[in-house]
């Protein structure tokens, strides 16, 4: 009896567990230590390998990197917030994969997460982002709108310009672990920061669960409101829990700066308009997010950020810049041109449908954003995806005239 | 999650008003009884797997529920949920189950020689008959909250008993993820396959993790038994057959369930039972008997009748369509079952069933005679 208390004393919530104790607990005829000794008992009955998943149909980049070695040194680790091995890769058990598509398999439930099961989320960020190190390499962060060069595009082809990222408040669990007070708490620190924000910025946030049916509807017809998840991935991670509770939309009165609230981030940050000046979307981007980081540290709060993996973020895939800055655009003969993949292979983009994500291109028109996230800074990906796009419109110039194109040479991947 | 949930004790660092669910807008068991003193009650505490009061009600919080349908809205995560979160847990089963109370205690009857008459059910009427039960292996922690390596020593041990079974028992078990097509396509023509949960009642209180390792089909050679390994439940027993003899596919039911059960308590894995809410299983709704009684039966004239719903909840009864839960009824058939779980013996209620379509039927012989069946209509059972 002395010795479970012993071990539980030296643990970070000694004063929860006391008080706890005295709370009640005691008088449901379960101490305490019956559950301790009980794990132990369980932990003894089931090692590792009878816990290890069956990944031999799957394939996601969890699957790939997880050894049952790694398992069996990583599954009794807990972060400081008590989140485990097993809740990570949950939402890569349930989800074999698609064979042409290899998701993550994997999400953080705190900031924690990516040090205490670094053995395996190393590799997995390795595997998605192209062979970035998070143990040798350093992430750049660079908000600098002013850096950006050549950042309007001719509207006959560009439709619209949009920059999307996420961020996350340092101390609180992420969406898929967090308990209700936590995302209550992010969303009251989001909110508040956010009524700071003032001209061209100043706004209004419409909560999920009390807006009305007309807030509603104006939302659907300006394309802004986001709905709860069905995607199997994020449902396996536990992302959708107690909704709609604390989840909601902000966005200024000029509906170009939006920042959606506890859905699969705890922030996402959206910075978008018609027509082609990227530059002006990215400006706007960045000093909104400045303003917004201004205001949460007034108040004592911070993002989630260390300068091994950029901001933190829910999934792997969103490390580093977790930027996506994009266009909608005609191509219409490109786009229908054999070499048109490679060449957005080699300048680093990637095509989507209109729809976004896993959605089929309507007419002409296609979706074009940057591939990578971590490993170049949000100012470098920026002017890539502005270079790659006037690139795309020049080639759509010279098709139109019968003239040939080139393939460009691939773009090299990380600095030294 | 399993192996100790300590997650909870960080929850206590928040204040029980930020904690509570928003329950405003719901209906279901759970959202009734549980108020912010209660939660704020019993949050602190923890089964000795770690299973805690978040867990029970994350379902009822996740859904919402039917403004009609008035589902149960929490479930167990191992046996000791019934006992540690008595505060809730209690109101929810006497709410569900009639009134059902604290002190009162369960029959449990598996006795097949007590049931009366059932043979004779008219096969022009009576298609089919079928009887299911769950059961929970003690020792193991249930479906919302058990691991991988529990899952699977659940199945080992199910498919070992299920396997030893001999004379009309004899069977195969096929696991879900290793069959192959042939033999999917044979279980789904016959009507046993089951598939991965889809309904949110289930994925979100984390019934369909990891699927679909350690899930498995066992079924008799004459298809006539059939038990569903680590679905809602460790166990779920059919028995079935066409036609109107229940007495048969009751007798089928008990036998096997005792041959089963006697296997699983040798390696000291019983099944999971106490006097007061008899066989223990994952949904509250469940408990009891856990049995579901019924039949596929024509009544085309009969349930167009004015008091047929009168008629049916007289007789304890309640009718599905012939899909099964929430379908709709086909050609004048339907499916007609016991209402009641907990509180009743399995004799009792499987006799209920027998007695109420012998009724039915006559009622519909009538009917189609044209002549006034108000004479025959019962008393409250």
């Amino acid at each position: 009896m002395a010795n479970s208390f012993t071990r539980m004393m030296s643990g970070r919530h000694t004063a929860v567990i006391l008080a706890s104790i005295g709370a009640g607990t005691l008088a449901s005829g379960y101490l305490l230590s019956d559950h301790v000794v009980a794990a132990a008992e369980r932990t003894k009955l089931y090692p590792p390998s009878a816990d290890f998943p069956d990944l031999r149909k799957h394939n996601n980049c969890m699957a790939a990197a997880l050894t049952p070695t790694i398992y069996g040194h990583l599954r009794d680790k807990k972060t400081p917030n008590d989140w485990t091995l097993d809740q990570c890769i949950q939402t890569g058990v349930d989800n074999p994969g698609h064979p042409f598509i290899k998701t993550v398999g994997m999400v953080a439930g705190d900031e924690e997460s990516y040090e205490v099961f670094a053995e395996l989320f190393d590799p997995v960020i390795k595997d998605r982002h192209n062979g970035y190190d998070p143990r040798t390499m350093k992430h750049p962060t660079d908000l600098d709108a002013s850096k950006i060069t050549s950042g309007m595009f001719d509207e006959r082809y560009v439709l619209s310009s949009r920059v999307r990222t996420g961020r996350s408040i340092r101390g609180l669990s992420l969406p898929p672990a967090c308990s209700r007070s936590e995302r209550r708490e992010v969303e009251r620190v989001a909110v508040t920061a956010l009524s700071g924000l003032k001209g061209d910025l100043s706004g209004r946030y419409y909560s999920l669960g009390e807006m009305s049916d007309r807030e509603q509807q104006q939302l659907i017809d300006d394309h802004l409101l986001f709905d709860k998840p069905v995607s199997p991935l994020l449902m396996a991670a536990g992302m959708a829990r107690d909704w709609p509770d604390a989840r909601g939309i902000w966005h200024n009165n000029e509906k170009n700066f939006l920042i959606w609230i506890n859905e699969e981030d705890h922030t996402r940050i959206i910075s978008m308009e018609k027509g082609g000046n990227m530059k002006k979307v990215f400006e706007r981007f960045c000093r909104g997010l400045k303003q917004v980081e201004h205001l949460i540290q007034e108040r004592g709060w911070e993002f989630m950020w260390n300068d091994r993996l950029g901001y933190v973020l829910t999934c792997p895939s969103n490390l580093g810049t977790g930027l996506r800055a994009g266009v909608h655009i005609r191509l219409p003969i490109l786009s229908r041109d054999p070499r048109f993949k490679r060449i957005l292979d080699n300048l680093r983009l990637q095509k989507r449908g209109t729809g976004g994500v896993d959605t089929a291109s309507t007419g002409d028109t296609v979706d074009v954003s940057n591939l990578d996230r971590l490993g170049k800074s949000e100012v470098e990906l920026v002017q890539l995806v502005i270079d790659g796009v006037n690139y795309l419109i020049e080639c759509e110039k010279r098709l139109e005239r019968g003239q040939d194109i080139k393939i460009p040479s691939p773009i090299l991947q990380f600095r030294k | 999650m399993p192996f100790g949930n300590t997650h909870n004790n960080f929850k206590l660092n928040y204040k029980v008003e930020d904690e509570f669910p928003d329950l405003s807008k719901h209906n279901n068991h759970m959202a009734k009884i549980l108020t912010k003193e209660l939660y704020g009650k019993i949050r602190d505490r923890q089964t000795p797997s770690g299973y805690t009061l978040d867990d029970v009600i994350q379902t009822g919080v996740d859904n919402p529920g039917h403004p009609f349908i008035m589902t149960v809205g929490c479930v167990a995560g191992d046996e000791e949920s019934y006992e540690v979160f008595k505060e809730l847990l209690d109101p929810v089963i006497s709410d569900r189950h009639g009134g059902y109370k604290p002190s009162d205690k369960h029959k449990t009857d598996l006795n097949f020689e007590n049931l009366k008459g059932g043979d004779d059910l008219d096969p022009n009427y009576v298609l089919s008959s079928r009887v299911r039960t769950g059961r929970s292996i003690k020792g193991f922690t249930l479906p919302p909250h058990n691991s991988r390596g529990e899952r699977r020593a659940i199945e080992k041990l199910s498919v070992e008993a299920l396997t030893s079974l001999d004379g009309e028992f004899k069977g195969k078990y096929y696991p879900l993820k290793s069959m192959t097509d042939a033999e999917q396509e044979q279980l789904i023509s016959d009507h046993f396959l089951f598939d991965k949960p889809v309904s949110p009642l289930l994925t979100c209180a984390g019934m369909a993790r990891d699927w679909p390792d350690g899930r498995g089909i066992m079924h008799n050679d004459n298809k006539t038994f059939l038990v569903w390994v680590n679905e809602e439940d460790h166990l779920r027993v059919i028995s079935m057959q066409p036609g109107g003899n229940m007495r048969e596919v009751f007798k089928r039911f008990c036998v096997g369930l005792q041959k089963i059960e006697e296997i699983f308590k040798k390696h000291n894995h019983g099944f999971m039972w106490n006097e007061h809410l008899g066989y223990i299983l994952t949904c509250p709704s469940n408990l009891g008997t856990g049995l579901r009684g019924g039949v596929h039966v024509k009544l085309p004239k009969l349930s167009t009748h004015a008091k047929f719903d009168e008629i049916l909840t007289r007789l304890r009864l309640q009718k599905r369509g012939t899909g099964g839960v929430d379908t709709a009824s086909v050609g004048g058939v339907f499916d007609i079952s016991n209402a009641d779980r907990l509180g009743s013996s399995e004799v009792a209620q499987v006799q209920l069933v027998v007695d109420g379509v012998k009724l039915m039927v006559e009622m519909e012989k009538k009917l189609e005679k044209g002549e006034a069946i108000d004479s025959m209509i019962p008393a409250q059972k």
